[in-house]
């Protein structure tokens, strides 16, 4: 079959379309599994064979929410993921700016340097980070994790920022440049609107990766600053049956990020080419 | 412009000087005295005693051929299976934002979760998806976590980090030069000359990104493989994170743990400057 | 697009540093950590007739998975982190906690009746004559097994079998092709996973973890004899993926009717035996756990019990907590609000004197037993140094406990054999020690 003519092109969709929704739904289903048990009872979660046809149930949603604080949960996970991140952004665009369009012959050691502070593991590092943050009482404190959180992923950003800037093509930059553009305006105008898609998809990385950070969430905190790793952690493995109700809080604790990613997707599909730029 | 570059680059440099040399300064003092958190008082100076302790155990060797293995799997499947399905959802088609969002949804789940989930609900020999498969195609389920303990554990691990890797490239392809791509077609390249001499030379930086990023991340993988496995069967599926973790933690050997967590930096670093060699000249091209 | 980061920035910065402003109570507020069990969920849900009854003090809860928690609470005590009012410990840790002075004495008031208190449950939570932690709920183990199976397979039990007579049950109630295996027993590395089960085996085989020099005695004839048979009797009637299977692992498989015989928490019975989440809930029956040398720590025992850390800044008020939680009028409280076969056992004798109690919960008398027989002073045939029936009562234990858990998982997982699995595990104990300074 001639793949360029216009049966053969339509074709190549629909084989593209089949495979990537199969792709897709593969790589989804034991997701689809965890929502669909987190409308079961217990009793239906283990039965063998999986039961895919019943009627569905929100006890265990209500469970979770007269049991747990999840709006506490919930808005503390929100505002450590979201300002750590923002912060982060903040003081890694600058950085990564300058690696990319100022490359100096430290360039690659310092962005090695970087992620080198990230190679403690963080179960080896437990004890000092937690004497610290008891020393300036903040344990239990948002502030004590946004700061964590920031700096655990602010060689990421860099890393990743770095990337996106360096595939902006320098006479773009150089236009502008001659323009008369400021730093600022050169910043706001030019490498703002092309690195979207990479700087909306690397706050997209680092706020998961804040929102999922169970380790110092559990460690740092008690009553007060909780985030939903602590609402995970307190419906997983107790003693007795705990699937449906262990989903139905995973489904609560990822469902506003879904909502970021929904709207995160929609950048990198509107990144502007530079065929458009140009 | 150069001296502005650097006033550029100092919050982040700053900050995370600050925050690696407090702990890193007092990692390295708890090395080397004694000091258990159930014996509060005695902290006397004990050399390269813990160092030794760590490095005699049984299940050192293992561990870190376990950390490397786990590294080097999740970052090889993650890196061709991410390339392969970002050019595949690179270009329109129906219901594309959906089946984006269904793509990197993996990596919203917790890792606590996710190993749960693997554990009970796909991989366990008798309720589990995966055995349902295995029955109803006439096979006798494969029992993943004591068979297979490490593979398994690849497995749980590359799915998480998939959407990473997916994500990561989508981005960076969205940025390819289609006029480049067009003229090629038009001199008669095949889809394969494409892609080997322009698709994946643009995308060798995020390759690298991804690559040093995943690096550093699977080298401490922890949750996963103590909720599900427990480190077993044996010490099969037992990292360098989970050594330390049950040598120091569960002993609260403050001392052991933090000998335990430099030893981790150095192999991190023999890791990367290794991976170095492999992708680091993508990265400043 | 322009973006306008700072005003955005400055405003989530205002709220974030809000939220960390000290809120001004005029009530007292302790902070309760505890494990997310379903008697403790109880317990949470029951606070507000505690604040009711003492409107000075308000109660903030952190409830975590078993292994975190006690991560959390450790670190916590350990450094004099007072972020905690109420810890719930369990008997390995309180005798050492205890005994460090990390511990505030229990002082309950009179109508507490800490006499009432089961004898085991009492002396495993003190030292030195000092009770230290306040028993929440207790636990022994003991074989609960499938009567409809046992009564098909013509098999009859003792009140305490011995593990030979429970080797031939289980032969005769095996039947895979129908989806049952005849014994289901837990498998997964860890001190009070595999290894608490594993204890009370070579327990009843006559063996110990350490003699009276704290020498380990992992390659002794009873740990032999004892190991040997486990993996003996897993592997040829139990489920596969038995190494990984943990309590929740074989309970959903027992609730859905997949093994004929369970040696277990007797906790477990509570939800066995519940129709809401078991299919067998009405064809289950109890017995001793079984023995073989000798009955001595055949059964183990455990209890979550509340603890006031010496570093509470609200010792107080977490000492009335603590008394309330743990009191009659507590049991009698969630009798009222949930039924009696919902309460927290195995802390009182009065609890199974209750007829009401005794009527609703058909494993009671079982459990009662098991909890008299359990003896955490003096769980082992011959003399040991070390105190605690299903683990020692050690710091290094913890760790120990791990290792030799992940080696016996992998002999029972087919990866090595019983002999080279023991001495791994010999050597671990002695490394342990060594270093600790406990071997000499």
């Amino acid at each position: 079959m001639d793949l360029t003519s216009p049966n053969g092109q339509r074709a190549l969709l629909w084989i593209r379309t089949i495979a990537a929704w199969l792709v897709a739904l593969l790589i989804f289903f034991p997701i689809l599994f965890m929502l669909l048990t987190s409308f079961k009872t217990e009793l239906q979660a283990i039965a063998v064979p999986s039961v895919w046809i019943f009627t569905p149930t929100l006890d265990n949603f209500t469970h979770v929410q007269e049991r747990s604080d999840y709006l506490l949960y919930a808005k503390n996970s929100l505002i450590t993921s979201v300002v750590s991140t923002v912060v982060g952004l903040v003081i890694a665009a600058p950085a990564a700016y300058s690696m990319a369009f100022f490359p100096s012959r430290r360039t690659k050691d310092i962005l090695m340097w970087m992620l080198s502070t990230k190679m403690m593991p963080a179960v080896g590092a437990l004890v000092p980070v937690y004497v610290m943050a008891q020393t300036s009482h903040l344990l239990d404190t948002t502030f004590a994790l946004i700061v964590v959180f920031m700096l655990s992923n602010l060689p990421l950003m860099v890393w990743m920022l770095y990337s996106h800037f360096k595939e902006i093509p320098p006479e773009i930059l150089e236009a502008a440049r001659m323009d008369g553009a400021s730093l600022l305006t050169e910043f706001r105008h030019v490498i703002l609107p092309l690195a979207m898609g990479g700087i909306a998809s690397t706050g997209l990385l680092c706020l998961v990766l804040a929102w999922n950070e169970a380790f110092w969430s559990l460690n740092l905190t008690a009553a007060n600053a909780g985030t939903l790793a602590a609402l995970i952690a307190s419906y997983s493995s107790p003693e007795g049956l705990f699937w449906s109700k262990l989903s139905a809080a995973s489904v609560l604790a990822i469902a506003p990020i879904v909502v970021f990613g929904w709207f995160s997707q929609k950048q990198l599909v509107q990144g502007l080419t530079f065929g458009a730029v140009k | 412009m150069r001296s502005l570059a650097r006033l550029l680059l100092a919050p982040a440099v700053g900050s995370l000087f600050l925050w690696m040399i407090v702990p890193l300064a007092m990692t390295l003092y708890f090395s080397v005295i004694r000091y258990n958190l159930m014996e509060p008082g005695e902290h006397a100076f004990v050399g390269l005693e813990n160092f030794r302790f760590f490095v005699t155990d049984p299940s050192f060797g293992t561990a870190i051929l376990n950390t490397l293995l786990l590294l080097g799997s999740v970052i090889v499947i993650t890196v061709v299976l991410g390339v392969l399905i970002a050019l595949l959802v690179n270009e329109p088609f129906p219901g594309q934002g959906i089946v984006r969002v269904l793509l990197i949804s993996p990596f919203f789940v917790m890792p606590t979760v996710n190993a749960l989930l693997w554990k009970h609900m796909m991989m366990n020999p008798i309720y589990g998806v995966l055995a349902q498969v295995w029955r109803a195609v006439g096979l006798t389920p494969v029992d993943w976590l004591s068979d297979w303990p490490l593979l398994s554990v690849i497995i749980m691990v590359a799915w998480q980090w998939l959407p990473f890797a997916v994500l990561i490239f989508i981005t960076s392809l969205q940025g390819m030069n289609r006029e480049q791509l067009e003229a090629a077609r038009m001199d008669g390249a095949t889809w394969l000359q494409q892609f080997r001499f322009l698709v994946l030379p643009h995308l060798a930086r995020s390759i690298a990104v991804v690559v040093m990023i995943e690096m550093i991340f699977l080298l401490s993988v922890f949750a996963e493989i103590s909720t599900t496995t427990g480190g077993g069967p044996g010490d099969a599926s037992t990292n360098i994170a989970y050594l330390i973790f049950k040598q120091a933690l569960l002993g609260f050997d403050v001392g052991v743990a933090s000998a335990g967590a430099l030893f981790a930096v150095v192999l991190a670093n023999i890791a990367a400057a290794f991976l170095i060699r492999l992708v680091g000249k993508n990265m400043d091209r | 697009m322009t973006r306008k980061p700072l005003p955005a920035l400055g405003l989530t910065l205002a709220v974030s540093l809000g939220v960390t402003a000290p809120l001004a109570a005029n009530a007292t507020d302790i902070v309760v950590a505890t494990v997310n069990n379903g008697h403790m969920i109880e317990m949470q849900k029951l606070t507000h007739f505690f604040e009711q009854a003492n409107p000075d003090i308000h109660v903030k809860w952190v409830t975590l998975e078993e292994g975190v928690l006690r991560q959390r609470v450790t670190t916590d005590i350990a450094t004099r982190g007072g972020q905690f009012d109420v810890m719930t410990i369990g008997m390995y840790e309180t005798p050492i906690w205890g005994r460090k002075g990390w511990l505030q004495e229990i002082k309950p008031d009179a109508t507490y009746d800490v006499d009432d208190l089961l004898p085991a449950i009492r002396s495993g939570l003190s030292a030195d004559g000092k009770l230290y932690a306040a028993p929440f709920y207790g636990e022994s183990s003991m074989l609960m097994y499938r009567s409809d199976l046992a009564q098909k397979a013509g098999v009859t039990f003792a009140e305490r079998p011995t593990w030979d007579q429970v080797r031939d049950a289980a032969a005769k109630m095996n039947d895979p092709k129908a989806g049952v295996y005849g014994i289901c027993l837990r498998g997964k590395p860890g001190w009070g996973d595999n290894m608490a089960f594993i204890t009370t085996l070579v327990n009843a085989y006559g063996g110990q973890w350490f003699d009276m020099s704290w020498k380990p005695q992992l390659e002794s004839k009873p740990w032999h004899d004892a190991v040997a048979f486990y993996v003996d009797l897993l592997k040829k009637y139990g489920p596969p993926g038995s190494s990984a299977n943990s309590f929740n692992e074989i309970l959903a498989l027992y609730n859905e009717g997949k093994c004929g015989m369970w040696v277990d928490a007797t906790i477990a019975a509570s939800f066995i035996t519940d129709p809401k989440q078991s299919k067998v809930a009405d064809k289950v029956a109890f017995a001793q756990a079984p023995q073989q040398v000798t009955a001595k720590g055949a059964n183990w025992l455990w209890a979550w019990a509340l603890a006031v850390p010496a570093s509470s800044k609200n010792a107080a008020a977490a000492q009335k907590f603590v008394n309330w939680a743990t009191s009659k009028a507590y049991i009698e409280l969630v009798a009222k609000e949930e039924g009696w076969a919902h309460v927290p056992t195995g802390t009182r004798k009065s609890t199974y004197a209750n007829a009401q109690f005794v009527a609703a919960a058909k494993f009671a008398p079982a459990e009662e037993k098991a909890l008299a027989s359990a003896n955490p002073l003096d769980s082992t045939l011959p003399k040991s140094p070390y105190t605690g029936v299903q683990f020692a009562t050690i710091p290094e234990f913890q760790s120990i406990g791990v290792t030799v858990g992940q080696q016996m998982s992998a002999a029972l997982a087919g990866k090595e054999s019983v002999d080279t699995a023991l001495k791994a595990s010999q050597t671990a104990a002695e490394r342990e020690l060594t270093k600790s300074g406990r071997l000499k």
